[in-house]
Order: structure tokens, then C-alpha cells, then sequence
């Protein structure tokens, strides 16, 4: 369906990452967001504050993240969609209801403006150091879907696949930004709403009596319902049948956590957004999200100019993992080049992915600032030889 | 509530009126022999008989513990949610659809420690929400731990000399966070319980109501109290009727004086009306109702 235009702000506009990720939950039909605020993420929730009640929804700022990404999850059975925004210390808070959406197949978006950590750490300066914890920090088996924007016109953009995400595999979409990209201000261009596409959710045309939640019907993901229409249908985060019944047994858990894995990874590559340039002759492949990708995209440059043969990888999904490309890469590479705003995180996917065809070369980087094109370059060289 | 539907409910062999309320196919339920929790249910059910509250447009909410096993066993749109978070749940669905009604059904420990800080920003906030809190003293569903409401000296599992934590007088507390509607009731008084709980349908604002119930199993036993027979003498003999009672003076001791009543009942702006007029008093013209839930759907 085509987005309400009561959220679209259509034109150009000079914004930073934030504000830009408002706008793309609002276009994306985003209603209701519950927050609690923290730097460098704030300023999404402040504009949503500020412009919501003129488009016809809700902000509420709960006591605490804990509380902020359970409300979201609430609106959503009452018929919204919703998001929350946080950074590292709130990011950790919320593990408890990443995974709670995950087993109740809650379509979600949590936002995460990643700084410096761990704990406190740089409240003001980047990092993508959450972007394991984004994957795996809840207990248990799940999978979801993590995007990475590398600018304030991406931060708009991909705000709204995550949402269009969320709704059609039923998960937390988590979307990770930076301090940086947060906080940068650039052009961003909003179109007219009969342009932007958005994912209906995928509720239920069932009769009260027909209606199972958590019956797939052949397919990965359920139909949902929302609470008021009649359906009278339990939700839990217990292990449950195709009811929606609390029911542990090893076979009904085996049933369940496997489709919430398999509901996601027999997808990938239909899920798994890049960009790549001069790849065909590559014999090092740099692969980057987020801003580091902005400045290895420098690097990049330098060494093609020093007529190195090197191809770039920007990664739009960080999960599920491109797998897929890297594996087909690492048959005609020499070595991956990974730098990134943490002590290696995807570079350990990188090289898992490679099955030791190339070598990956993680350069590392603790975080609160980017790093330098010349460190990059460097290792492009040395990878090259 | 009429004297024959009265009689159904004490009497077994006669189709149990309270049964449409129930899932049936998920019978037996969980709760030991001689605990509360059903017996509230039980009240709970004939509130909503006599109330003639929308059952379509009812929603419960519960965190975790035996208590919150209450959702899977209602036959309306039931969430259990995550331990301490059943109310900031309901809060997002209230909020979403104005239009539900929305009930928090929970213990003690998931409402007052793990989710205490969520329900005295609920009950300042005046959420147009109806908790209703079991409170059985105890962390049963683990086994029996100290809760913030275990009284005095009270031997749990993680304070076998006794517990020496001063506890929470839980109506006091959410009086002073902002409750419109204070009450406790014993699973000895099931009417009164039951017109509580219709009462609260009625009012609009966050509406708080105790339930003093036994956990034979854990704390009863263990503080050798009795069974849940030996309870529901206590309940009787001590329990003393003081509507209106200042909240301060109701807090629990382990053997004494049970005050119950309807402690508060008082009338403010819930938090969607407050959230309305400032809206409208700031935006005027430029101010656009919530989107209603079909709105995302295709
Ligand atoms: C985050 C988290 N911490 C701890 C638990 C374990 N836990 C389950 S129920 C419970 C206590 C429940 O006590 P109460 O709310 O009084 O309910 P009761 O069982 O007494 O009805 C605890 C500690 C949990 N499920 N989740
Ligand atoms: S352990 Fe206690 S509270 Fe839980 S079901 Fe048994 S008696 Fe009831
Ligand atoms: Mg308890």
C-alpha cells in the first residue's frame, strides 16, 4: 500500500540522521513510539514528539527502556506501528524485549544510534560496537533483521524498509546507526507519498473461529490479529502451539524456534541489501556499513588511483549476513579488508563466510572517532600484495 | 448478583456460569490444591457477569508467575507478557486503542519489585488501566523467595532465620503514586472482591486492587500457617472491614489484623484525557485525533 501522506514531509530537506529517521517512521506509518532518552539517539524521539500529534499518534516517554520496548510492543497489538530508540546502555535494557518480540512475532523497529561503550562509555562519540549484540544479545534462538544507514538520506530510507521488514516477517527489525550518521546533517529527499511503499500488516481475513495465531498455513509467517476485534487469541512468550497455548515440550520447541530461525535465514537473499562497486577485477574487497563505509569509501579511492585493484562491499543488511556474496567473493579474492568501529565483529562473519578462501583482515577500532583513510589504505596495500 | 447464579457458583453439580469466561481446552490449570489464584479468577469472572462489561473489547495483561498464568486461562485477548512488564505492555495497548479496556492481572513480586517502578508511573500517570494484584505474600512460581510484601520475620527460601526487610503496604503506596481506586479484598470475600472489581470497570483512571490470597505450598506451609482451609479461618477472623481507611494504617503482619476495604475512590484526569487537552490547548487547529488500528492494515 501507498504511505499516508499525513506523515510524508515531502521535498528537500537539510536534516541530520536523526531527524531523518523520524521522518522515515513517520512516512512508514509509524504512530506510536515510547522512548527514553539518551544521547546521541534523542533527537528521533524529540522530533516524533513534536510532530505526531499533528499527524495522528502517539509518544510516550516511559520511566526506563525496559518499560519503552515493551509499551511499543503493546501498541502493536493494539494496532500500531511502533517504534523505540535508544543507544548502548538503553540498547542492553531492551535485550529482555528484543527477544520477547522475536517469540511473540511482534513487528517492531528498535532503533540504535550506537556510541562508545561498554557501559557508559562515550555518550557522545561513535562506535558499531552493538552490532553482535543487535544479533544475538536476547536469550535464546531467534534471528532478526539489522540495517546499517550510511547517511541522513539513508537514515530516512531505510527507516522505512525496516518497518516494511518488521511487518512482513513478523520480527524486531533492529536499526543501527551511528553517533555520526546519527548527528550528520546532509540533504535528504522525501518523496511524495503515493511513492513510498509500505508493507501492510499481514492481519488475519479469518473468521473468529478459523483463527489460530500461530497457525502459518503452510507458510514461514503467521497472520496476526489485533486485541478488540473478537478473536479473543492469547499471546505468550512461553513456548507455544499453533494456538498460541503455552506448550513445552522439546517438539513443539524444536517447531517453533527453528521457523523463528528459518522464517528469516530462507530468506537472506531476498533480505540482503549491499552496494558494490569494481568487484569484477578485484583482488581486495573491503567490506564496510555505516560511516566507516563513508570513510573507507576514501581509501577505496586512493588505492584505485594507485592503480590497486580493489572493490567495495557496503553492507545495508548486517543481518541476516550476506553470506552468500562473501562466499561467491572469497572464490576470486585475495583477502576481505573489514574496518569497523569495534574490535572485530563482522569480521569474524567475513572470515567465517570466506571458509578460508581469502584472508580477512580485521582492522580495529575502540571507538569515539572514525577511523583514518590512511590506516585503511595501508591495509589495502598489505592485503594486495 | 442474583441469588440463583449465586447458588450455580457454589454448587458443583450445575453448569458453572463463570465457564464461558474460561479456555476450557486448557483445563486442568496449573494452581495447587488450596491456592487463591483461582478463587479470584473465579471472582473475576463473575464481575464480568454482573458488570456486563464488552468482552470483545476487554483485554488482560499479565507478567510472570503463578499469577500470571491467569491470561492463558481467560477466554478474552490475553497477554503474558515478561516479568515485571505487564503493565507498561497494557499501557501501549491502552494508549493504541483507547478504546479497550484494559486489565492487569499479576502478582505481587512481578508488580511491586521487578515491575515496581512501573506501577507507580502507571498510577501517576492515571493510565486508564484495572490491576489486579495477587498478592500471596510470597515469589511463588520460583519457589518460594522473599517478595517486597513478605511481612515480618516471614521464613522464606532465600531468608530461612526470617526475613528482616521492612515490606511494602502496597495500598499506601499506590495511593501516594496517584490511584484513583484503591481496594483489598481476601479470597475470603469473593462478592465483595467481585463488586471491587466491577466497580474499578467503571471507573476511568488506574484502579488498583489487592488480593490477599494463600500460596499453601510455599508460604503457608513453610511458616506453618496452615493449609488453605486453615487460611480461610484467618482470612475470616482477622480480616476487619474499614472502607475509607487511611492507607498508612493497612499494613500486613504476618498473623494479625487483615484490614480490607475500598480505601480510595477518587476522581482525576486519566492520562489520555490530560495527553488530549494539552494537545488541543498547545496545536488548536493543527492537533489530529490518533489513527485507529485499520489504518495499517492493507
Ligand atoms: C527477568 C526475570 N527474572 C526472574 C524471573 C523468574 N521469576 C518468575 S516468576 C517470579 C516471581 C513471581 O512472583 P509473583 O509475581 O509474586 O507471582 P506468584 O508466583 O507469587 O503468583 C520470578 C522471580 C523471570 N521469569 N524473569
Ligand atoms: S505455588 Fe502457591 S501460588 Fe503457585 S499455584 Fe501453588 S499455591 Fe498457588
Ligand atoms: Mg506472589
Amino acid at each position: 500500500m501507498k504511505a499516508d501522506p499525513r506523515g510524508v514531509l515531502t521535498g528537500e530537506h537539510f536534516i541530520d540522521g536523526d531527524h531523518a529517521c523520524c521522518e522515515g517512521a513517520l512516512a512508514a506509518g509509524a504512530r506510536f513510539a515510547a522512548g527514553y532518552p539518551i544521547t546521541p539517539s534523542t533527537e528521533v524521539v524529540e522530533r516524533f514528539a513534536a510532530r505526531v500529534p499533528t499527524v495522528g499518534g502517539t509518544f510516550i516517554q516511559m520511566e526506563d527502556e525496559l518499560a519503552a520496548s515493551i509499551t511499543l510492543q503493546g501498541a502493536v497489538w493494539g494496532g500500531a506501528k511502533a517504534f523505540t530508540v535508544t543507544s548502548g546502555p538503553g540498547f542492553s535494557l531492551m535485550m529482555e524485549h528484543i527477544g520477547y518480540a522475536a517469540m511473540t512475532e511482534t513487528p517492531c523497529v528498535f532503533v540504535d544510534v550506537q556510541r562508545g561503550g561498554p557501559s557508559t562509555g562515550l555518550p557522545t562519540l561513535p562506535a558499531q560496537a552493538d552490532m553482535m549484540q543487535a544479533r544475538w544479545g536476547s536469550h535464546g534462538d531467534y534471528a532478526v533483521i539489522a540495517l546499517c544507514p550510511n547517511s541522513p538520506q539513508e537514515c530516512f530510507d531505510l527507516t522505512i524498509k525496516a518497518f516494511n521488514l518488521a511487518e512482513e516477517f513478523r520480527v524486531p527489525v533492529m536499526f543501527m546507526m551511528d553517533e555520526v550518521v546519527g548527528h550528520m546533517t546532509e540533504k535528504v529527499v522525501i518523496p511524495p507519498a503515493d511513492q513510498i511503499e509500505v508493507t501492510p500488516r499481514k492481519h488475519t481475513k479469518k473468521s473468529v473461529e478459523e483463527f489460530e495465531p500461530y497457525n502459518t498455513n503452510g507458510d514461514m509467517v503467521p497472520e496476526i490479529a489485533h486485541a478488540g476485534e473478537g478473536y479473543k487469541f492469547h499471546v505468550t512468550g512461553l513456548t507455544h502451539d499453533e494456538r498460541g497455548y503455552p506448550n513445552m515440550t522439546p517438539q513443539t520447541q524444536d517447531r517453533l524456534v527453528r521457523r523463528l530461525q528459518n522464517k528469516i535465514t530462507s530468506a537472506a537473499d531476498r533480505i540482503a541489501m549491499f552496494e558494490e562497486a569494481d568487484l569484477n577485477d578485484a583482488d581486495v574487497v573491503v567490506v564496510s556499513y555505516g560511516i566507516t563505509s563513508r570513510v573507507a569509501q576514501r581509501a577505496i579511492d586512493t588505492a584505485r588511483e594507485q592503480g590497486l585493484k580493489v572493490g567495495k562491499l557496503r553492507l545495508i543488511t548486517a543481518w541476516p549476513f550476506p553470506e552468500k556474496k562473501i562466499r561467491e567473493l572469497a572464490g576470486r579474492v585475495k583477502a576481505f579488508v573489514v574496518p569497523e568501529l569495534n574490535l572485530g565483529q563482522m569480521a569474524l562473519e567475513v572470515e567465517r563466510a570466506a571458509g578460508g578462501q581469502a584472508k580477512t583482515f580485521s582492522l580495529t577500532h575502540a571507538g569515539g572517532s572514525v577511523h583514518h583513510p590512511e590506516d585503511i589504505l595501508k591495509v589495502i596495500v598489505e592485503a594486495s600484495r | 448478583m442474583s441469588t440463583d447464579l449465586n447458588t450455580a457458583l457454589l454448587n458443583d453439580d450445575v453448569a458453572n456460569p463463570v465457564e464461558p469466561f474460561l479456555r476450557t481446552d486448557r483445563m486442568p490449570h496449573i494452581w495447587c490444591p488450596g491456592c487463591g489464584i483461582g478463587t479470584t479468577v473465579n471472582c473475576f469472572a463473575r464481575a464480568l457477569i454482573e458488570s456486563k462489561v464488552d468482552l470483545q473489547s476487554l483485554a488482560l495483561v499479565s507478567g510472570i508467575g503463578c499469577t500470571g498464568r491467569v491470561a492463558g486461562y481467560v477466554a478474552l485477548d490475553s497477554f503474558h507478557t515478561t516479568h515485571g512488564r505487564a503493565i507498561p505492555f497494557a499501557t501501549g495497548l491502552k494508549l493504541a486503542n483507547p478504546k479497550l479496556n484494559v486489565v492487569v492481572y499479576s502478582g505481587d513480586g512481578d508488580l511491586a519489585a521487578i515491575g515496581g517502578n512501573h506501577l507507580i508511573h502507571a498510577a501517576r500517570r492515571n493510565i486508564d488501566l484495572k490491576v489486579i494484584c495477587v498478592n500471596n505474600l510470597i515469589y511463588a512460581m520460583t519457589g518460594g523467595q522473599t517478595a517486597p510484601t513478605t511481612p515480618d520475620h516471614a521464613t522464606t527460601s532465600t531468608n530461612p532465620y526470617g526475613t528482616f526487610e521492612p515490606s511494602f503496604n502496597l495500598p499506601h503506596l499506590v495511593e501516594a503514586a496517584g490511584a484513583v481506586y484503591v481496594a483489598r479484598w481476601t479470597t475470603f470475600h469473593v462478592r465483595q472482591l467481585a463488586r471491587a472489581i466491577g466497580e474499578a470497570f467503571h471507573k476511568k483512571g488506574f484502579s488498583f486492587i489487592e488480593v490477599i490470597s494463600p500460596c499453601p505450598t510455599l508460604y503457608q506451609r513453610r511458616n506453618k500457617l496452615g493449609d488453605g482451609l486453615d487460611t480461610m479461618k484467618y482470612y475470616k477472623a482477622k480480616s476487619k472491614v474499614r472502607n475509607g481507611a487511611p492507607t498508612s494504617d493497612v499494613g500486613l503482619t504476618i498473623s494479625g489484623e487483615i484490614i480490607v476495604g475500598k480505601f480510595v475512590d477518587r476522581d482525576r484526569p486519566d492520562y489520555q484525557n490530560l495527553m488530549h487537552a494539552q494537545y488541543v490547548d498547545s496545536l488548536g487547529d493543527r492537533f489530529v485525533e490518533p489513527m485507529e488500528a485499520e489504518a495499517v492494515c492493507s
